[in-house]
């Protein structure tokens, strides 16, 4: 798509307050196309909260959300999906009643035309959009390598393969651009060297934005990195650069300080 | 030949008119074969199970609780008892039937529209205020709605075309009461198949995701609100539907016939029958229709007294549903789904 190199997603002086304590300040950030950011920080830093501004779930107090060139802070979170914004959840979220093939066909749903009368009176153009969305999403979960498990349950599933299955319904709706949670959250060494590789061949077809604690997964998959702390954004570059700010190393190193502070004041 | 037949019931359409096809054979069989008063039975076995069929549609597959189906039931008992009301100048029954479904769709998408911004036990209240509202408002208009006597349901004759069909095929004369049950059953299925392909198309998808997880479901592009409206409208014009068949099997439109108990048996029918399985609905509703007739029989035979009879008849339905809930929380059908289920695997 020719648009895709000259626009992308951009969070420009987002502030967000909850109850008078500043979750996040000033923060500004942009995705270029085909370009893995990384989100990172210590714990409490306002990573969940700017995923949430992102995903639409928090309206910002101040500051401007654009798509394209696109402002997106009026629009409601289920709009995104049709703008071509891919997310998946920390907590995975998977329709726990529903099969695995049926979870991934949930996210080809902006895909799908077929309409209510379509669907009751049981239209030839509707079944045959139904066999289309299941091959879809059953071709998505062979090349996710969880295509074994398309009839299953997911509470039934190891916690890795229904990693898989978030995120192949994430992919699936084939977004331009991809918000991660945590996606390595719960994941063992070789299960998130694959994620690492997931993600890299990912950004040739789409902008990804990761937000994530992992500094390892960080460093070796993002572009860019921007790192938060207090809800403020302390430095931004390439991983080689962000990793010796020494804004970076007293916000991660700094907990001793923090420790040290406390018992001194307390006295 | 096996090909043909495979590729039939792979179509989801080819498939529900099958069994609808089936289920209208097995219709005419029973209800040839037994007498007017059993005919009765089975046409309230009908508009329960219309009823029940929408309500495992909300519930089960929607996760919206509804405590007022009854109230709904009402407002279409009361439209068809309406429009039927004059012999002359009555509408075509399919007309009236419809009418009543939509006049209660409206009114069902406005307190859907409502409910959508509830959530859980909230819009199980708010339904509730509706079961309890409703009978209200039929005794206090008087005039029109009839009070507390409610107004008789004039059943239209029987048209000359059905009366011959039928002769024709089951060389038997169509007394009112089969016409009724015949009315009901045919409703039944038609809705049947309907909520069974909405149920396998993009919307019944749509509704299971919302009711696992509403939040993945809006990530993945679904207008919550829209969606859990479109449940309770397509949900409330089921119940219209029973209720305008209620009006025509019980010949009356009356306040008493719409108390919570009838919100509250319709629940625990689609709870007992499996949530979110129309079969299990129908189960439901064979088993809140014949239970007590045959418990009440079992204890008349046992000895009791009229009276210990009848009341044999709610303690067994409600020993039957606390069974359920303990042995098989999923109700009849879902359990025998997870045992299948466990089997292939």
């Amino acid at each position: 798509m020719a648009d895709r190199t000259v626009s992308a997603f951009r969070m420009s002086a987002i502030s967000v307050n909850f109850g008078g304590i500043a979750a996040l300040d000033d923060v500004s950030l942009e995705v270029a196309p085909n370009q893995v950011l990384g989100v990172i920080g210590p714990n409490g830093a306002g990573k969940t909260t700017l995923f949430n501004v992102a995903c639409g779930f928090i309206q910002p107090d101040a500051g401007a959300l654009t798509w394209r060139d696109r402002e997106l802070r009026r629009l409601k979170p289920h709009q995104l999906a049709g703008l071509g914004i891919g997310r998946t959840l920390q907590g995975l979220g998977l329709f726990d009643r529903m099969t695995v093939l049926e979870n991934v066909v949930v996210g080809a749903d902006r895909h799908a035309r077929a309409g209510f009368f379509a669907g009751m009176l049981g239209l030839r153009r509707s079944a045959r959009e139904e066999h289309d969305l299941r091959e879809r999403a059953m071709a998505l979960l062979d090349e996710l390598g969880a295509a074994t498990y398309a009839g299953q349950l997911p509470p039934s599933l190891p916690y890795p393969v229904r990693k898989r299955v978030a995120l192949a319904r994430a992919l699936v709706s084939e977004p331009d651009l991809l918000l991660l949670d945590e996606p390595a959250a719960g994941l063992s060494g070789d299960d998130m060297a694959e994620l690492g590789e997931l993600i890299k061949g990912l950004s040739q077809r789409m902008s990804v934005m990761l937000v994530e604690h992992h500094m390892d997964l960080v460093m070796s998959v993002c572009d860019h990195i921007v790192v938060l702390d207090f809800g403020k954004n302390i430095a931004s570059g390439p991983p080689a650069q962000v990793k010796e700010d020494p804004a970076v190393l007293a916000a991660y190193l700094g907990d001793e300080v923090e420790h040290d502070r406390p018992a001194t004041t307390r006295s | 030949m096996t090909t043909f037949a495979q590729r039939l019931w792979s179509s989801t359409l080819a498939r529900h008119l099958l069994l609808a096809g089936l289920g209208l054979v097995a219709v005419a069989l029973v209800l040839e074969s037994t007498s007017a008063f059993r005919n009765g039975q089975f046409a309230v076995m009908a508009y329960m199970g219309i009823a029940a069929g929408g309500l495992t549609v909300l519930t089960g597959l929607n996760g919206q609780l509804s405590l007022g189906h009854g109230a709904f039931m009402a407002i279409g008992a009361y439209t068809t008892a309406l429009l039927l009301s004059d012999r002359d100048g009555a509408p075509p029954l399919l007309v009236a039937l419809l009418v009543a479904t939509v006049v209660t769709l409206v009114i069902g998408a406005g307190v859907g529209v409502a409910a959508a911004r509830l959530h859980g036990p909230y819009i199980a209240g708010a339904t509730l205020a509706l079961a309890i509202a409703v009978p209200g408002i039929a005794r206090y208009f008087q005039d029109t709605l009839g009070g507390e006597q409610g107004l008789t349901v004039v059943v239209p004759d029987i048209p000359g075309w059905f009366a011959d069909t039928a002769y024709f095929i089951t060389a038997n004369d169509v007394s009112t009461s089969k016409y009724v049950a015949y009315v009901g059953w045919i409703s039944l299925i038609v809705t049947y198949v309907l909520l069974a392909n909405l149920s396998r198309s993009r919307v019944g998808r749509t509704w299971r995701a919302v009711r696992d997880n509403d939040v993945a479901a809006e990530i993945a592009g679904i207008n919550l609100g829209r969606a859990r409206v479109l449940a309770f409208v397509v949900s409330t014009a089921c119940a219209g539907l029973a209720g305008a068949v209620l009006a025509l099997a019980v010949r009356l439109a009356a306040p008493s016939g719409f108390m919570l108990t009838l919100s509250l048996a319709l629940l625990s029918a689609v709870v007992l029958g499996g949530l979110g399985s129309l079969t299990g609905a129908l189960i439901g509703a064979a088993l809140l229709t014949f239970l007590p007739q045959v418990v009440t029989g079992v204890g008349l035979d046992a000895g009791l007294s009229d009276l210990q009879a009848a009341e044999l008849a709610p303690l067994v339905y409600g020993l039957t549903t606390i069974l359920v809930v303990i042995l098989a929380p999923a109700g009849i059908v879902g359990t025998a789904r997870i045992a299948w289920r466990r089997r292939r695997s």
